[in-house]
């Protein structure tokens, strides 16, 4: 319990820290917000031409991209210091970590908080409002739930991919961008619903990287439309619950990687 | 101009060692136009209304975008952006060169480099794939050539874009403003989201002349043949207008920079 009131306290002090510059905050908010709208704006083109993308609709469609998004801008604004390791390492500063007598894992997080990617959290909340109400989706307390968890297993799921690319630092000290592509191109590809790539590729985002249980299975439940993959419905009201292992299975291979640590010794 | 010539030979041989950087960005640059060929592939399967382009031209124009991903100006020279907030922008002061033009080269021979190590080798892949996912064939030979031709005075053009965004971190220190809306606006108005041809047919007047079609559609669609190849030389004008009319802003904002440069000391 200890570490996690630590944790709150250090992001705290980054916070309080950023706020300091309240018009540079204030500038970079509104262009992140701006830069992502833009990318909706592409979607929303599409369906201005085609009407329908097989039996989905422009806002069912939001809704993916609203979940997708939020969860990744909190991943973003909280794994930061994840996002930075390789600098940690090429200068020797981890070296000092391990000498602390706290987790690696917290003190890596706590390295760096970024308040400014609300922006990003932003668009994607107004995104998945307007597109609810345009649904005329019952909100049950049920369904609000899913949707919170489903969001907080997308939370989950992006902090692992970012703790997975911090532990390749360990072997190389050029953080590789492979999975990077993974992180841009798992958003890009759950904006849609997946039922409408190849079947191989969507087993790739069920399986591997497990994006489908984060976002797919749980708009599919919210919505109650027919899955055309087959998903049982208790599992889509569970499957968030993959995102939170991914994170698990994600630190223990970081683990294994603090264990196989060998500073550059500058 | 031999001065220029050196440096655009030198950063051509620098640029060309980050060659495993450039396979991580190879297998991103497949990995989300692979997505966004499946999304078109969705979206034309139901489709019974007219389209502007067919799927076969839609793919095609989509994996053109990918190849010249890495040379559309998203961020200013990574390398100048360092020296600006290191304050060793300074040496940059004393070179007998105009630090304009010395920029400029630099960012051309970055771009050259990417088409040899992102768009050819990409294009080499594409070419593997099943009819309807790959690209199609140029329609006639005069398409080609007018497409190379077009594509210089897009790479052209696209530097002068960049090195505005190079320049604007003089001006505020973090240079967010500039830096984040200009990329959001290439993106979405080169074409690079989603063909421009889609956009309502409102907006198309003004979509031409933006300077930013300049970036991709208009070569992409000479490529396709949808502009005819005796209309280039007309383009290849109207890029360079706007290419000089970057380097005239940027030339501009540069010397007026420097007159009230501080360079911090330390």
């Amino acid at each position: 319990m200890n570490a996690i009131k630590l944790y709150f306290k250090y992001i705290n002090l980054h916070v309080r820290g950023q706020l300091q510059y309240r018009a540079s905050f204030l500038i970079l908010n509104i262009g992140n917000l701006l830069v992502t709208f833009i990318d909706f704006i592409g979607i929303w083109v599409l369906f201005s031409r085609f009407g329908s993308l097989r039996d989905w609709n422009l806002w069912e469609i939001g809704l993916f991209y609203g979940m997708i998004n939020s969860g990744y801008a909190i991943s973003e604004a909280f794994g930061r210091g994840f996002d930075l390791f390789a600098y940690q390492v090429n200068t020797g500063e981890f070296d000092r970590t391990l000498l602390r007598p706290r987790t690696t894992v917290l003190q890596v997080l706590t390295h760096d908080f970024q308040l400014t990617r609300l922006g990003r959290l932003m668009q994607g909340l107004i995104i998945l409002i307007w597109a609810s109400i345009n649904l005329g989706i019952h909100w049950s307390t049920f369904k609000i739930l899913l949707l919170l968890f489903a969001v907080f297993g997308g939370v989950m799921l992006f902090t692992g991919l970012i703790v997975l690319q911090a532990t390749m630092c360990f072997w190389s000290t050029q953080s590789l961008e492979i999975i990077n592509s993974f992180t841009y191109g798992g958003i890009e590809t759950a904006q849609w619903p997946l039922a409408i790539y190849n079947r191989w590729f969507v087993k790739f985002f069920i399986f591997i990287i497990p994006l489908a249980c984060v976002n797919y299975f749980p708009v599919i439940a919210i919505l109650g439309k027919n899955d055309v993959l087959n998903s049982p419905v208790w599992f889509q009201w569970v499957s968030p619950l993959v995102g939170v292992l991914f994170l698990f299975l994600s630190i223990r291979v970081w683990e294994f990687g603090v264990k196989h640590y060998r500073s550059t010794g500058s | 101009m031999k001065a220029y010539f050196s440096i655009l030979k030198l950063r051509f041989a620098v640029q060309l060692q980050y060659r495993a950087a450039a396979a991580a960005g190879l297998f991103t640059q497949f990995f989300f136009g692979f997505v966004r060929v499946m999304v078109f592939h969705a979206f034309y399967l139901f489709n019974t209304t007219i389209q502007p382009m067919s799927l076969e031209q839609t793919v095609t124009y989509t994996w053109l975008g990918q190849m010249v991903f890495r040379t559309l100006p998203l961020g200013g020279d990574s390398e100048v952006l360092g020296l600006i907030r290191s304050g060793n922008f300074a040496y940059e002061l004393c070179r007998p060169l105009n630090l304009y033009f010395f920029w400029y080269c630099r960012l051309i021979s970055k771009v050259a480099v990417s088409l040899i190590l992102n768009g050819l080798p990409l294009l080499f892949i594409v070419c593997f794939l099943p009819q309807s996912y790959g690209l199609i064939a140029p329609s006639t030979a005069s398409s080609v050539v007018s497409f190379s031709v077009s594509l210089v005075g897009a790479l052209l053009l696209g530097c002068a874009v960049a090195n505005i965004i190079s320049i604007s971190t003089l001006w505020t220190l973090s240079g967010d403003g500039v830096q984040r809306l200009l990329p959001a606006l290439v993106m979405i108005f080169s074409g690079n989201i989603v063909p421009l041809a889609f956009f309502p047919e409102w907006a198309q007047p003004a979509l031409r002349y933006l300077p930013f079609s300049g970036l991709m559609d208009i070569p992409f669609r000479l490529y396709l043949g949808t502009l005819p190849p005796a209309q280039v030389f007309t383009l290849l004008t109207l890029q360079l207008t706007c290419a000089g009319v970057f380097i005239g802003l940027g030339l501009w904002l540069l010397s007026s920079a420097t007159k009230r440069a501080v360079v911090q000391g330390g």
